[in-house]
Order: C-alpha cells, then sequence, then structure tokens
C-alpha cells in the first residue's frame, strides 16, 4: 500500500511523488452539492445504499431547509436477493418522483459503488426511461461512485454525460466560445460580461436551464473554468470542438491569462481586451496587494481533495507571495495543467494520489502556517496546533475572476486572522 | 427500492464508528470504499471532536476489485495495528464491501494481531445506525466481559451505565447527570460504556451489580446479554423528566437493595410549570418525533409535567413501534411510524401543531412551515452539542428541557397584544422573537397562504366541491397570528366542508372558531 515513488517531470514544473495509501476525500457523489443548485430544473436520483443518501445529507447538511433536487433510491435486501427486479423498481421511482415534482425537466441517474458492483446498467435504464418521459423531462446517467470517481470528478463525469445530448452546431457556424464547468452564477454573469465587452458571445456549460445547453459543433472552441474536467473535455473533442489551453481563471494573473487565450483566439483587438478588463484587473490587484501583507512568506500546505490545488498554490505564491511546501492532488492531467505546472515554484513538493498516514506524518513534521485539509481532518489539526482551511468551502465560494480574487485570498487570510485574535 | 431525500439514520457502519469513536484504546477497520471517509466529518465537525475518529478505511477503488481487495484490507488492517497499537479492533464491511464478500473477520483472524479482533456482520442492506451500534456494543460486551464473575455484598453497590456513544443527544452531559445521581442514591459507577470506556474496562463489565439502560436503542442487546451473562439485571426506565426520574430512582433503589433515605437533588420543573406565568402553556398542541426513548419520555413530559396537548407522535425506531403505538393510544391519536422524511412534513402540516419537538430533521420542516421547534433527539447539527452543559436525563435535565421547549413559544402576554391589536403594522410575522424573518419564503405544499387567487388545495379529494374564500374572509384570516393561522385555515374548511358550504365567509370563519374553540 503506502508507497511513494518520484519520477521526473515531463516538461517544466516540479518533480511529481506518486503516493498509494488511504484516501481521505469525498466520493463523486458529493459534487450533486453544488450541481443540484446550478442546474434549476435538473434532479439528481442516485441509485445506491444508505450510505450514498448520508453522505450527500452530511456534505450538504448547512442546505436542508430547501427541498433538495437530489434523492437516492436505496437498495435494499429484496433488490440484492433478486427478490424485486431492480429495473422494475427504478421505473417505479423515477415514475413517482417526475409525478412529484412536474417541474424537473432534466433527470440524472447517478451511479454509485454498489450500483456498480452489483453491475445495475444506468445506461440502459437512462434510455428506456428517456424513450418513456422525453421529451417532458430528459433522462441521462453518469457515475458518481467512490470506487471509480474522487470528489470532483463526479462534476466531470456529470458534464460528460451531458455533452453527447448537447444539440449539435453546424459545421458553417461561425466560431463560438464555451465556457466548461459549474460556476457561482455571479462569476458566470461578470464572464459573460467580460467576454461581450469583448465583442465575444460566451456559452456555458453547464447551463442554468436544461433546455438551455450550449450548443457545439467543429467551431466550438472551449475553455475550462475548472481544472477537473478530463473526461468532458475530451467528450466535447469527441464531438468536434477545440480546447483553449489556459491556466484557471483564480486571482487577477489567472484570470487575466484564462480571458487572454479565450480573446486570442478569437481574435480580440489589444486594445479591446485591455479596456475590457482595466476595472476588473484594477479592483483585483488592489484588494491582493492587502491581501499579501498578511500572506506573504507564509508557508501553505495542500491535502488532496478538489484538484484545485495545484492553481491555487500557483496563484497563493505569485500573487500573494505564499510558499506552497506540500502539494498534494488526487489525480495530475498533465495537458489540463501544463501552463500551470510551468508557473508553480519548482522547489514545492508535489504529489499525486493520497497516503493520508503519510500526509499526517510530513505536515506535522513541516509545521506549515495553513494547512488546507477535509472537514475529518481539520479540527483535529487544529487541536494539534495547525491553522487549517477546509477544502470543500472553496467548491462553495465564488473564487473565480477578478472580482473574487481578494475573496479568495481573503479565505486563507481568515484562519490566521483568528487565530492571532484569540486569547483563549 | 426506496426513495429517500434525508434519512434519520445512517447506515449500520456509522453505528458501530460511534461505539468505536466513544471508545479509547479500540481501533475499527473497516472495509470500504473511497469516500466513505466522510463519516469522519460527522465527528470532528458536528460533535467537534478534537482527533480524528479511530478508524482504518481500506478505500478501496475500481482497479482493487480487478486484483485483490483481501490483500487490501490485510494490509491496512496490519498497518492501522502497527501504527496505533490498539487494545482491541473491531473490523467490518461497509455496504460495497458487504457485495465483495471478503469476510474481514475471517481475514483478521489469519493476521494473528497481537490484541482481541471482534468480528462485526452489519448487514448494511436491512439494517440501520442505531442497529449497528447496538450489534457493536454487544459483540463487545460478549467478547470482552469474559466468565461471570463473583460479586462481594458491597455497603454501596457498584453499576455500570450502558449506552452513550459518540454523537448521541447530549449524551455526554446526561453522564454526568445520571452519575450524580447514582452517587446521591449510595450507589458508585463501575463502568460507563461505550463512551469513555478502553477495552480493559469492558472486561470489567462484570464486576458490577446491575446496569443503568441509558439508551435502550443502543444498550438493551448487551444489558440482555449481560442480564444473562453476569447475572445482573438492568434498569428499564429512561429518566428523563421529572416522572420518569422519580421512577428511575424508585427502580435503582429497589434492584440495589437501597433505603429510601438519601437526600436528592431537586428540579426547578415542578414549580416553573406551576407558576401562573406557564397558565398560557395549556393545551398548547404539540408534534412529537424522533427515537423511541426521547419520544416516549417528551410525551410523557408534554402531557403530565408541562400541560401540553399531544396532536402527533412518532417515531423512526421502528425496534420500538410499539410502545409508541400503545402511548399514541392513550392520546387518542395514531402513531407515526416511518422513516420518511416527507411523510414527517406532512403529518406535522395536517396537524397544525403550535410547537414541535423533533430531531434537526423537524427543525427544518418546521423553519418551512414556520412553526417553533426544540430539538429532542438524534439526528442533530452542530448546535445541538453546546458548549454549556446541558443534560436531558435527571433532575437538571428536566430544567434543561423546561426552557428549551418553552423559549421557542411566544410568551402569554406577548400573544395576547397580538391578539388584541392584530392590524398594527408591526405586528407582522417578521416582527416576531420568533425569527421567523430567515426563514426562506414558505414551501408551496401545505398550509401555504390561501389568496383570492389560489384555492386551497389541502384534502380536496374527499369533498365534491372544495370551498372557496371570501375576498372579506381572506383578509379576516389573515389578521390571525401567522402561528395559529394555518390550524385557523384548516378548521374552518373542514367545519365547511363538513355543512356542505361552498363559499367561505366572515361568518363561516367566526362559526368554526366557536364550534371548535376551546
Amino acid at each position: 500500500m503506502n508507497e511513494s515513488v518520484s519520477i521526473r517531470p515531463h516538461g517544466d514544473g516540479p518533480a511529481v511523488h506518486h503516493e498509494r495509501g488511504q484516501r481521505s476525500v469525498f466520493c463523486g457523489l458529493t459534487g450533486i452539492v453544488w450541481l443540484h443548485r446550478k442546474i434549476q430544473d435538473a434532479f439528481f436520483l442516485v441509485v445506491g445504499s444508505r450510505t450514498c443518501a448520508h453522505l450527500i445529507q452530511s456534505a450538504a447538511g448547512v442546505m436542508i431547509f430547501a427541498e433538495p433536487r437530489f434523492a437516492t433510491a436505496i437498495l435494499d435486501q429484496r433488490d440484492l436477493a433478486g427478490l424485486a427486479d431492480v429495473h422494475d423498481e427504478l421505473d417505479s421511482v423515477v415514475g413517482r418522483l417526475l409525478e412529484r415534482r412536474p417541474d424537473i425537466k432534466l433527470l440524472f441517474l447517478v451511479g454509485s459503488c454498489p450500483s456498480e458492483v452489483i453491475k445495475i446498467d444506468l445506461v440502459r435504464a437512462a434510455q428506456r426511461l428517456n424513450a418513456k418521459h422525453a421529451p417532458k423531462a430528459r433522462v441521462i446517467s453518469y457515475s458518481g461512485s467512490g470506487i471509480e470517481k474522487t470528489f470532483t470528478e463526479g462534476e466531470d463525469a456529470c458534464l460528460a454525460a451531458l455533452v453527447p445530448t448537447l444539440p449539435a452546431e453546424p459545421a458553417t457556424a461561425a466560431p463560438s466560445l464555451m465556457v466548461v464547468g459549474a460556476l457561482a452564477d455571479i462569476v458566470e454573469d461578470q464572464f459573460a460580461g467580460l467576454f461581450k465587452d469583448m465583442g465575444v458571445d460566451a456559452r456555458f456549460l453547464p447551463a442554468r436551464r436544461a433546455d438551455a445547453m450550449p450548443a457545439v459543433g467543429p467551431n466550438t472552441r472551449f475553455i475550462l473554468a475548472q481544472p477537473f474536467l478530463a473526461e468532458t473535455a475530451r467528450a466535447l473533442e469527441a464531438r468536434g470542438a477545440r480546447r483553449i489551453a489556459a491556466p484557471y481563471p483564480l486571482g487577477a494573473e489567472g484570470t487575466t491569462l484564462w480571458l487572454k487565450a479565450a480573446a486570442e483566439t478569437f481574435d480580440v483587438p489589444a486594445e479591446k481586451f485591455e479596456a475590457a478588463i482595466a476595472p476588473g484587473l484594477a479592483r483585483a490587484q488592489m484588494t491582493l496587494a492587502r491581501q499579501r501583507e498578511k500572506l506573504g512568506g507564509k508557508t501553505i500546505f495542500f491535502f488532496p481533495d478538489s484538484q484545485l490545488e495545484i492553481p491555487l498554490a500557483r496563484f497563493l505564491a505569485r500573487e500573494v507571495g505564499m510558499k506552497p511546501v506540500d502539494v498534494s492532488t488526487p489525480y495530475l492531467h498533465r495537458a489540463l495543467m501544463a501552463e500551470e505546472l510551468a508557473m508553480l515554484p519548482a522547489e514545492t513538493r508535489l504529489n499525486e494520489g493520497s497516503d493520508v498516514d503519510a500526509q499526517l506524518d510530513r505536515v506535522r513534521e513541516k509545521r506549515p502556517d495553513i494547512t488546507v485539509c477535509g472537514l475529518g481532518l481539520a479540527n483535529p489539526l487544529e487541536a494539534e496546533g495547525l491553522t487549517t482551511k477546509w477544502a470543500i468551502e472553496l467548491l462553495f465560494t465564488p473564487i473565480q475572476g477578478y472580482d473574487q480574487a481578494g475573496d479568495l485570498a481573503e479565505l486563507f487570510t481568515r484562519p490566521l486572522a483568528r487565530r492571532s485574535r484569540l486569547e483563549v | 427500492m426506496q426513495l429517500t431525500l434525508w434519512t434519520y439514520e445512517g447506515p449500520p457502519h456509522i453505528g458501530a464508528m460511534r461505539v468505536a469513536t466513544g471508545m479509547k484504546g479500540l481501533h475499527f477497520v473497516l472495509h470500504a470504499p473511497q469516500g466513505d471517509t466522510y463519516a469522519d466529518l460527522l465527528f470532528t465537525m458536528i460533535e467537534r471532536r478534537a482527533e480524528r475518529p479511530p478508524v482504518t478505511y481500506t478505500t478501496f477503488q475500481a482497479r482493487d476489485l480487478g486484483t485483490d481487495t483481501a490483500e487490501v484490507f490485510k494490509d491496512a488492517a496490519r498497518a492501522a495495528y502497527e501504527r496505533h497499537q490498539p487494545r482491541a479492533i473491531i473490523v467490518g464491511a461497509s455496504c460495497t464491501a458487504e457485495l465483495i464478500q471478503d469476510d474481514p473477520g475471517g481475514l483478521a483472524k489469519t493476521l494473528g494481531l497481537p490484541c482481541p479482533v471482534i468480528p462485526l456482520e452489519l448487514s448494511a442492506y436491512s439494517r440501520k445506525e442505531n442497529w449497528g451500534a447496538a450489534e457493536t456494543f454487544y459483540r463487545l460486551a460478549r467478547g470482552l466481559a469474559g466468565e461471570r464473575k463473583q460479586r462481594p455484598v458491597r455497603p454501596r453497590p457498584l453499576a455500570n451505565l450502558l449506552g452513550p456513544t459518540a454523537l448521541g443527544f447530549r449524551h455526554r452531559d446526561d453522564v454526568i447527570e445520571i452519575t450524580k445521581l447514582l452517587n446521591a442514591l449510595g450507589v458508585d459507577v463501575n463502568v460507563v460504556a461505550p463512551m469513555g470506556a478502553t477495552p480493559d474496562d469492558l472486561t470489567r463489565l462484570g464486576d458490577a451489580d446491575f446496569n443503568v439502560v441509558l439508551y435502550p436503542e443502543i444498550a438493551l442487546p448487551a444489558a440482555q446479554y449481560l442480564e444473562k451473562a453476569q447475572g445482573q439485571p438492568y434498569t428499564k426506565t429512561v429518566p428523563i423528566g421529572i416522572g420518569a426520574t422519580r421512577e428511575f430512582i424508585a427502580e435503582v433503589r429497589k434492584i440495589a437493595n437501597l433505603p429510601a433515605d438519601a437526600e436528592l437533588p431537586t428540579s426547578n420543573l415542578p414549580w416553573w410549570s406551576r407558576s401562573v406565568d406557564s397558565t398560557y402553556l395549556t393545551g398548547k398542541r404539540v408534534f412529537i418525533f424522533g427515537d423511541a426513548t426521547h419520544v416516549l419520555a417528551a410525551e410523557k413530559i408534554a402531557r403530565e409535567e408541562i400541560g401540553f396537548d399531544i396532536v402527533g407522535i412518532g417515531t423512526y425506531s421502528r425496534e420500538f413501534a410499539r410502545e409508541v403505538r400503545a402511548r399514541a393510544e392513550l392520546n387518542g391519536i395514531e402513531a407515526l411510524i416511518t422513516d420518511d422524511y416527507l411523510d414527517v412534513e406532512k403529518a406535522i402540516a395536517d396537524a397544525h401543531p403550535e410547537l414541535v419537538l423533533g430531531t434537526q430533521m423537524e427543525r427544518h420542516i418546521s423553519k418551512r412551515l414556520r412553526l417553533p421547534c426544540a430539538v429532542i433527539s438524534a439526528p442533530t447539527h452542530v448546535q445541538d452539542f453546546p458548549a454549556r452543559y446541558a443534560p436531558q436525563m435527571g433532575f437538571e435535565g428536566a430544567n434543561v428541557i423546561f426552557d428549551s421547549w418553552v423559549h421557542p413559544l411566544m410568551m402569554g402576554l406577548e400573544e395576547h397584544l397580538l391578539g388584541m391589536f392584530r392590524e398594527d403594522s408591526e405586528f407582522h410575522e417578521h416582527a416576531s422573537h420568533l425569527g421567523a424573518s430567515s426563514a426562506p419564503a414558505p414551501a408551496p405544499i401545505p398550509a401555504a397562504e390561501p389568496t383570492a387567487a389560489a384555492a386551497p388545495t389541502a384534502a380536496a379529494a374527499s369533498s365534491p366541491v372544495e370551498p372557496q374564500w371570501t375576498e372579506e374572509a381572506t383578509k379576516e384570516l389573515k389578521k390571525i397570528p401567522f402561528f395559529v393561522r394555518g390550524k385557523a385555515r384548516g378548521n374552518t374548511e373542514k367545519y365547511a366542508r363538513e355543512r356542505g358550504l361552498t363559499t367561505i365567509s366572515v361568518g363561516t370563519l367566526y362559526d368554526a372558531k366557536a364550534h371548535y374553540g376551546r
């Protein structure tokens, strides 16, 4: 189990260590917590166990007061023993659900560890149910199971499953821009406005409504707003779209480079680009200058969690002067991360995979100023005198773009400020 | 296959974790896929524990399924022993690992680890969290308590406190309160378990003269086993509320052969309840839902000690459905035995209670329905683990219960003023201290405020013609304070339907008020 080997990097950036051991990380079902709010007429039905239901409810506990657009069809002894036909049961659950929620236009059947181990064919189930309920409600499936998907890979699987259902854009269409990855609505609006100022009409995947999903075709150029969307990128490329390579829009520099990569693809004149970004960039630089005073020179350690670790470390190192001492990511997609790796300080220890015990040993040895980790580790590490930041907050908070750059840095300032205030 | 939005109980391995995390020196090796480690956050975040739960997850992935997950388990168990040096290990499987049938118990045996290894069969597809906790505790007691012990006659008898676990509703403080009470009665506490006990402590369980079962959902199988194996009687009364605490004291005195002369602590509840300020509590309509232990206790307190009316009662603990049904009958109502959150929401909306006593789920249902609510049972949230001492059991527990049930309600005089001057523009619902202003917009399903445009929809099926509200009647209804408006509306519509009225006028509203008036 516990092994760590290092290999030479293929291109720029630090050497990568590979770790294998206990993985203290959410499974792919967790993405439902934000996806079900992003797509306002979609419903996520997990076909799984009581554990799946309990996981989503525990991760989403804070949002419980709104009726959720997700649920779990819990498999029981009868389903496993073959006393009940799983597909008949599923059909009736879906029927009842759609009857109760006529507002649902898009239903995701989400596979789980148990549904995969007992090989329930959800792709076929989705086809069958789609034939029955479309066009009123379309039904598609993807897997969020922990044996297949680590945390944010669940969003990747969900968006990848959407891609084949996107409308086709004719080969004669003018080039179009698609921004890929679930963003907070406010961030999406800001980016749409910036692109509009540059004369580019940007569309977003996922859209906020099931019937507003963007079309795709050979003239689609897409840019990833989140770094964990490898499967979605492949699916878009399979439909002829081409990816715009860029770092991710975290921080002033990251946002500028990201916007610039898109602008260059669409031949936006330099003056027009500069004019569009100038106000936002100035605001971001102003707020970051204040944060730099508080964060400059501080060390930071990332446990593997959301796959945002590398872009975050790059942002914190280059824009507020922090020192990333140990950065772990569950998976490293070199192609999608090439621009980021090139900007990461060469002395950073970079790890792919997870071995939580080994990581705990290292964090205790290095005693960083801030540790970014999962909710299960945060309080125990605080009790050991380390200052922590919950990784999941970085997915529940608008952090991309110019006007959130200061907020993003502030997420790291606050735990430090809190520790220095308290006299108890 | 059961459609579930929110669950009252987690899977059985969460129950096993609650036992292991409550104990010291015990380690749990759980065969489970990547992702099941989410359970750690229940303990570190909700309960604010400062240590990671003592659980090693094998976190196998798809690529391991193709090779050898059994080997993954053995490696994890060996590494866990080396790293944590526990005094005993429990091994089990979560739902997915149960399907791949690796037999963690058998595998662990082959490792020859130098400590007791107790296998658990957790039946993830038919059982739930509390059962998992009870089964785990029973297996531990059975595995570690040893042969029947000879007990000397002691001037102060010894008792074990059984049932408290990690993540239990007020377990931390109940243990302190009941220990104090037992000490005052002349009883010393031998072992508290699972919470705070080591595996070595469990080998001393047989030294006690009797067992106190604090939470039957968790402790009953272990107590029944110890009765047989160690000849230890156990208490049947759960000391929540004044009456129950007095019964518990009598029961302990009988079991332990103690005279009834010790000076005992007292409670403020009886006088607080008898003082005139509490008159307004009389006949308030309450809905009670939670685990069976807390529901049964709350029913008795609500009825006998505060003077409420019980308009709904139910539990998600199917194992104790019979007791809860019997208690419902006593109140002339039918018990709601379900773990379907939507059923509970509907029952609450239909019952129009003035106070809901429930779990974290009912707290949210109440927010949606704009009803005051107090939490009486797990599942709970971070705010149900207060910094202060707040037991539910014993005489101090009764004080805590009085305060926490009464505070969400509107005070007597405040209620009168609202009734007298309904048109005062500052007397709308957002001005209330009940905090309705922070609640989200009312859900469209039950008890939405009627408007002239949208006809009320509740229970339409039984009547051929649904009575329509006149504009004046709708306006008049809005003058009724919001916390009783739902009930007034329901009663008026029922009254109209029963008389075959097609319209509801202001007169109908007041006819119904007179008809149903207390």
